[in-house]
């Protein structure tokens, strides 16, 4: 089985939640959902052999549904509370069992049969999908229909990923990121090596809090800071910059009101008094934690 | 001028329009200041897409995660903290914060502030700290269900790039492959620990020192009433 293969199984299941989205009538939108998840079908089963204009026709196509607003959310035969009350009852913390499968038989397949960690993860999503509709004695039917909820819940965001890489392919080529970085060796000695880690750590916090997204802050600031000063000047290895790269992200989310769904709502939840109550309760956390993983870089990637 | 493009993002971002129109835009300006026709532009970011697709593999164990929702995984995880018999506040805020820590490294988003904080986690922290200070000033209140919100943002962030299919660590794959760096998600799964492990440790110091204020705040209490 090769991730090719993978991608043929994503779109089948993308195809699935379209065609469930189609007939549900609740959802308003539910054109507009059935289009999008069945583009994206289309991309994840085809898109090794799609001319790529075509694919990035479908991309804006798709970016516009998702972007105005023509996807929503519709009606997925849920279980009432009470019932799902009982069935938590039946089950106790056997529940957690075919979730615990997706990690162990992941790690199992690719350290044991060295497969690829994606594949493995792929395998072990359905295995785990196999053994939830064994023990709970669902259909076919239940679990898409289970999965589309999940997923409408996410919405557009499901392609923001791909979109981004999109926008860093697309910085590449126009050369972005060795502007940033002429700016930044104006500022910080790139000579020194601890400099350009701090950089690059504080430039993610700080990014990620402009822009309440560590993803979007990731494109930019990798491309700028990251790839040419830190892994291609000084040597660090790419995977551990990276990750370490990414974390000092979330510390700038911790610090944001941009990041409304973590910071602001939670506050109006709660009935604080005070909307940044959140913040400020991070915001010594945050420091610590950019400090932490400054030096975690520093001496892990080299 | 090829900056247009990050100064999109930002302006985008900042007035919270839709986050895929503004990188839309944001691609086809960049693109254009560089001098690149739009048919490219578009076969670009076709091609971007297409190879990145893996970053979007999460949507296989969607299905799996609603099924054992449909079967009261929620409600078992509501009963499961419920149970925590823990007295002070720190330590159910703390306690909260790994095992959302756990479950979120294992790619399941139970959790999240309105199924979890506000119903649950922030009362009981609530009702602990009512009795450690033996009446809770307006002020302590809100320090004690800010700080519940706060277990949660921790765990979350600090957590999720545990789990090998995190959309954080795809994106990271495919933003440094584009570069010609080959990344192992494994290497990155173990190079995150550290990180949540150091979240973990200093929440609880963070914690602990909250659980000394309640106390010391329930001590003077009593002291005032004798």
């Amino acid at each position: 089985m090769m991730l090719e293969h993978v991608y043929w199984i994503c779109g089948l299941f993308l195809c699935v939640f379209a065609v469930f989205s189609l007939v549900d009538t609740a959802n308003r939108k539910r054109f507009g959902n059935a289009a999008f998840w069945l583009m994206f079908a289309f991309t994840f089963a085809f898109g090794s052999y799609l001319p790529y204009a075509v694919t990035g026709i479908l991309v804006v196509v798709m970016t516009i549904i998702g972007g105005f607003g023509f996807i929503g959310m519709g009606n997925y035969h849920e279980r009432a509370k009470a019932q799902k009350v009982v069935m938590s009852l039946k089950y106790g913390n056997r529940i957690f069992m075919p979730a615990l499968i997706v990690p162990i038989v992941t790690i199992l397949l690719n350290k044991a049969f060295s497969m690829d960690a994606l594949v493995a993860f792929a395998i072990s999503a359905i295995v785990a999908l196999l053994a939830a509709m064994l023990m709970c004695r669902e259909t076919p039917v239940d679990a898409g229909q289970e999965g589309r909820r999940l997923l409408d819940a996410i919405g557009w965001a499901a392609i923001l990923s791909q979109l981004l890489a999109a926008l860093g392919s697309l910085f590449d080529k126009a050369k972005v990121g060795e502007i940033i970085a002429g700016f930044v060796s104006a500022i910080v000695p790139t000579e020194n090596t601890f400099l350009c880690v701090a950089a690059y750590c504080c430039g993610m916090m700080i990014f990620t809090a402009v822009m309440g997204n560590a993803y979007a802050a990731f494109a930019v600031i990798t491309a700028g800071i990251g790839a040419p000063l830190v892994i291609a000047h000084h040597g660090g290895n790419p995977a551990i910059v990276g990750v370490i790269g990414m974390l000092s992200g979330y510390c700038g989310t911790l610090l944001t009101p941009m990041a409304a769904n973590f910071n602001i709502v939670p506050a109006a939840l709660l009935e604080l008094q005070d909307k940044n109550a959140v913040i400020k309760a991070q915001a010594p956390m945050a420091a610590m934690m950019i400090i932490v993983n400054i030096g975690l870089m520093y001496f892990l990637a080299f | 001028m090829v900056l247009i493009g990050v100064v999109i993002v930002i302006v985008g971002m900042v007035f919270r329009i839709n986050a895929l129109l503004v990188v839309a835009v944001a691609g086809y300006a960049t693109g254009l200041a560089a001098g690149i026709s739009i048919v490219d532009i578009t076969a670009i970011i076709g091609k971007a897409f297409a190879t990145n697709r893996y970053m979007s593999l999460f949507i296989l164990v969607l299905p799996v995660i609603g099924l054992l929702e449909r079967n009261g995984l929620r409600e078992r995880a509501e009963q499961f903290i419920a149970g925590i018999g823990t007295a002070t506040a720190g330590r159910i805020m703390w306690l909260y914060m790994l095992i959302r820590q756990i479950t979120v490294g294992l790619g399941i988003t139970i959790g999240g502030h309105p199924a979890f904080v506000r119903p649950l986690i922030a009362p009981m922290a609530e009702a602990a700290a009512e009795k450690q200070t033996h009446g809770l000033s307006e002020k302590i209140r809100e320090q004690v269900k800010a700080c519940a919100a706060m277990a949660d943002n921790l765990a979350n962030f600090f957590g999720q790039n545990l789990f090998i299919a995190a959309g954080g660590l795809l994106l990271i794959k495919g933003v440094l492959e584009e570069k010609g760096y080959p990344i192992d998600l494994f290497t990155m799964v173990i190079y995150a620990v550290p990180t949540a492990v150091a979240a973990l440790i200093i929440a609880f110091a963070r914690y602990q020192l909250l659980d000394r204020k309640l106390n010391a705040i329930g001590k003077e209490g009593n002291r005032h009433d004798a």
